[in-house]
């Protein structure tokens, strides 16, 4: 099964949202060729404020995706409940769908059997969308370092990592709301924009090819460009 | 189904394959003749917005009619018997106690049972209280999750609330004794880490007088609730002797009619100083699988009042020095007592070679550990028999020809802990 | 437990009905264990079904490397209404791993005997599906094996950092 990603728009280059802030309003008074200087100006005073009200909105009403693998998913559940509620925050809406989810809050090991699974539910999730890995175990290999295991950075972007085993409920709460900020502050969404990431796509190993190593998930093969 | 098939060089193996179309089950679907309307197979999971986690189930459906039920396993397949094996006895005990993550003392306790049965080693009566205690909170806390999250569910959100807050009172009191509140490391080799804090017995009593006040709320609200009644009741029935012949024990076992509990059958940690009744049901429907473990809440508060009444005094660990860490103070001024610290710090202490198997009741059924070992510091062989695991083949016969609603239920009602399942 | 002279009295009955079955039996730690020849399993686990131990608590295999034979296989039973466990044990090598399976006796052997074929590759003759059921379908090897190695990430620090492929890209 090959994924393949494709940039549709032009190549720009990913940067802080502060420091873009600041050239543009650096480039207002300087001299520029002036179509170039009119777009520029047009898409970021539009994009800025436009975006940091988006950012701001989308922040404040993540919908996580209920996914709970293991032990930190029963912490995750204590987030909901009564004493650390999570409602205050806007963030109790947990979708069972990831459709309709913007936030996969990684609760538990991933083992190989589940790795690809969580991949696809990744995917479909729709942009803008988060990650967030819970616990020792999905950031690191945690408290089992052993075949069985595939840290979630091997395959699939991750945002904030929490760490604990398991982390309390307040300690999540603490990642969430990092998270949140995180969002709020820089307003690119797509991830690969976000992290400068372009040209990094991996290619899934195939069960078809001969030689496809049963342990690791996913073969590192070349990245392909749009 | 195929045996096991190594992929061709050329095309996809059978397992991808057979992944990928929907093929219809290959046991007969009923034994009443026609069937009336088409054999459909569906894919519930491993992520559905049920909490009893990654479990997988190929439904094969006529209509809304589940006519076969085959559980898939091993989406958190974590390899804890594997890491066990590289790691020093007391090392093992948090990576044990991580497998079934609602019954972390007693995933413990099943280890540590099984190193003191090849050890040969006296645990002080003051360390098999606390064990007691400590087991029975735990197992109160198991049951309040399995009946939030049942009645998730079956659509009574609100009591997962309640089961939450709750919950959340028995964490304070594992955080107050070992300063955890989940896999608490709590439980050690020949007794437990640390002894307890003041005030501690003070709020357990408080919380067990709380409990049942709570627990009777639940029972105010869910007993004679008719959606309850009509979704519970004979629903999921599976005779007695069906459920011996698949190995299932606890609450399961017990909702239909037989007794058995290892704390009574083959009493182990001073269970038999306590006075307390095993809850039995008659049916062994869903209603009664509810019914059992609401039942045995109050049974376990009895235990840890009783426990907290005739708690002795006393050491909290073994004094085998050979086995058991000396208190801190006694490393300024025995040489003996750093000799000791510094071998089970650094190697850990050596067990007789010997092979034994411990069995315990946990929340879900008998937990039992085998442990191997070969003389060294690190155990050759743990082997986790865990109730989940046994007690999901009980899935098939008791969903079968029942509907789709009823399989949630039966599912909530059979408690799978994935975590244990898979190990 | 049935003591050891109870568990001298169940091996004697096994060997006048089957005289090959019985190869060893130890008492240890107030648990009983009859080893048996593989080939025999099956009518010694339907002899003790018989006698009382109609209850199979647990199916487990271990890997006794390097003993030889070494993949071992344990069937623990009980006797509920006397509360006796037994330990049925048998050990097949490596290249001819294949031990009956107590499936028609108890049904509910069917996901632990998976477990070990999966984890040891003992295959059970007469499993109705014997397939991996832990690891994925297409997965090769034996992970409990004793000369299957651990596996997982190495941990970085500083010193292996440079080494470690694809950190300091």
């Amino acid at each position: 099964m090959e994924v393949t990603r494709s940039r549709l728009g032009p190549a720009r280059p990913a940067e802080d949202f502060r420091i873009r802030q600041l050239r543009a309003r650096d480039m207002l008074r300087g001299d520029i060729p002036d179509e170039e200087l009119q777009q520029y100006v047009e898409e970021r005073v539009l994009t800025t404020t436009l975006d940091k009200a988006v950012a701001w909105a989308r922040g404040n009403s993540l919908f996580p995706a209920t996914f709970g693998l293991a032990c930190c998913a029963i912490e995750m559940m204590s987030l909901p409940g009564a004493r650390l509620d999570i409602a205050r925050f806007g963030f109790e809406a947990f979708r069972a769908s990831p459709r309709q989810a913007d936030l996969l809050i990684l609760s538990g090991r991933v083992s190989i059997k589940m790795a690809p699974v969580v991949r696809r539910i990744y995917d479909q999730m729709l942009e803008p969308r988060w990650a967030i890995a819970m616990g020792a175990c999905c950031s690191s290999m945690g408290v089992f370092n052993n075949y069985a295991i595939v840290p979630a950075d091997k395959f699939m972007p991750i945002d904030v990592h929490v760490p604990g085993c398991p982390p309390r409920p307040e300690a999540l709460m603490h990642g969430i709301l990092r998270l949140r900020s995180k969002i709020q502050g820089d307003p690119p969404a797509g991830w690969r924009e976000r992290y400068g990431a372009e040209g990094t796509e991996e290619v899934l190993g195939a069960a078809d090819l001969p030689g496809t190593n049963a342990i690791n998930v996913f073969q590192s093969g070349e990245t392909q460009r749009a | 189904m195929d045996a096991v098939s190594t992929p061709t060089p050329t095309g996809l193996s059978d397992y991808r394959k057979q992944e990928e179309s929907v093929t219809l089950s290959s046991a007969p679907a009923t034994d009443e003749g026609d069937l009336d309307q088409e054999l459909m197979t569906i894919n519930m999971g491993p992520h559905h917005p049920s909490t009893h986690g990654v479990l997988r189930l190929i439904l094969t459906l006529e209509g809304e009619t589940v006519r076969d039920v085959k559980p898939i396993i091993g989406y958190v397949h974590t390899g804890i018997e594997k890491t066990a094996e590289a790691k020093a006895y007391w090392k093992v005990i948090p990576v044990v106690e991580r497998m079934d993550y609602l019954s972390y003392y007693f995933n413990a306790y099943a280890f540590c049972g099984a190193v003191e049965k090849l050890l040969e080693i006296d645990i002080p009566p003051r360390a098999q209280y606390l064990r007691v205690i400590h087991m029975e909170l735990n197992r109160i806390m198991s049951h309040l999750v399995w009946l939030g999250t049942s009645c998730i569910d079956l659509g009574a959100i609100s009591v997962w609330w309640y089961c939450f807050r709750e919950r959340e009172s028995v964490l304070d009191l594992f955080e107050m004794s070992s300063g955890q509140r989940m896999h608490t490391r709590y439980f050690q080799v020949g007794g437990v880490i640390e002894d307890i804090p003041r005030g501690w017995v003070e709020r357990v009593r408080r919380f067990t007088r709380v409990m049942r006040t709570r627990a009777d709320q639940y029972a105010a609200l869910l007993d004679k609730n008719e959606i309850v009644l009509q979704r519970l009741r004979h629903t999921g029935v599976v005779d007695e002797q069906t459920l011996l012949g698949l190995g299932v024990t606890g609450p399961l076992l017990r909702a239909a009619g037989n007794p058995w509990d290892l704390r009574k059958a083959a009493p182990y940690c001073s269970y038999d100083h306590f006075d307390f009744k095993i809850p039995v049901g008659t049916i062994g429907d869903n209603y009664d699988r509810y019914r059992v473990r609401h039942a045995e809440l109050y049974e376990s508060c009895d235990i840890i009042d009783q426990a907290l009444d005739g708690l002795p005094e006393g050491p909290f660990i073994t004094e085998d020095r050979k086995v058991a860490l000396p208190p801190r103070h006694e490393l300024a001024t025995s040489m003996e007592a750093l000799i000791h610290h510094f071998k089970l710090v650094t190697e850990g202490f050596r067990v007789p070679p010997g092979e034994v198997y411990h069995p315990i009741e946990s929340p879900r059924g008998e937990l039992g550990c085998f442990v191997r070992s070969d003389g060294s510091s690190r155990p050759a062989r743990v082997h986790m028999r865990d109730p989940s695991f046994v007690n999901l083949q009980a899935t098939a016969p008791a969903t079968r020809n029942s509907y789709i609603a009823d399989l949630v239920a039966t599912l909530a009602m059979l408690d799978p802990v994935l975590g244990g399942v898979d190990r | 437990m049935p003591d050891a002279t109870g568990l001298e009295l169940i091996a004697q009955d096994l060997r006048a009905s089957h005289p090959d079955a019985v190869l060893s039996t130890k008492y240890f730690r107030d648990e009983a264990t009859i080893e048996l020849a593989p080939a025999a399993l099956l009518a010694a686990a339907e002899a003790l079904h018989a006698r009382g131990y109609s209850f199979m608590a647990s199916c487990h295999g271990l890997d006794y490397y390097p003993d030889e034979p070494r993949l071992g296989v344990h069937y623990q039973l009980l006797d509920m209404p006397n509360v006796d466990r037994i330990c049925l044990a048998t050990r097949v090598s490596t290249e001819d791993p294949h031990v009956p399976s107590l499936c028609g006796i108890w049904p509910g052997a069917n996901h632990p005997e998976r477990e070990v074929f999966d984890m040891l590759g003992v295959v059970f003759d007469g499993h109705p599906d014997m397939r991996r059921i832990l690891m994925p379908e297409d997965y090769e090897g034996h992970p409990q094996r004793r000369d299957f190695p651990t596996g997982g990430e190495p941990i970085i620090f500083t010193y292996n950092e440079d080494k470690l492929p694809g950190w300091t890209q």
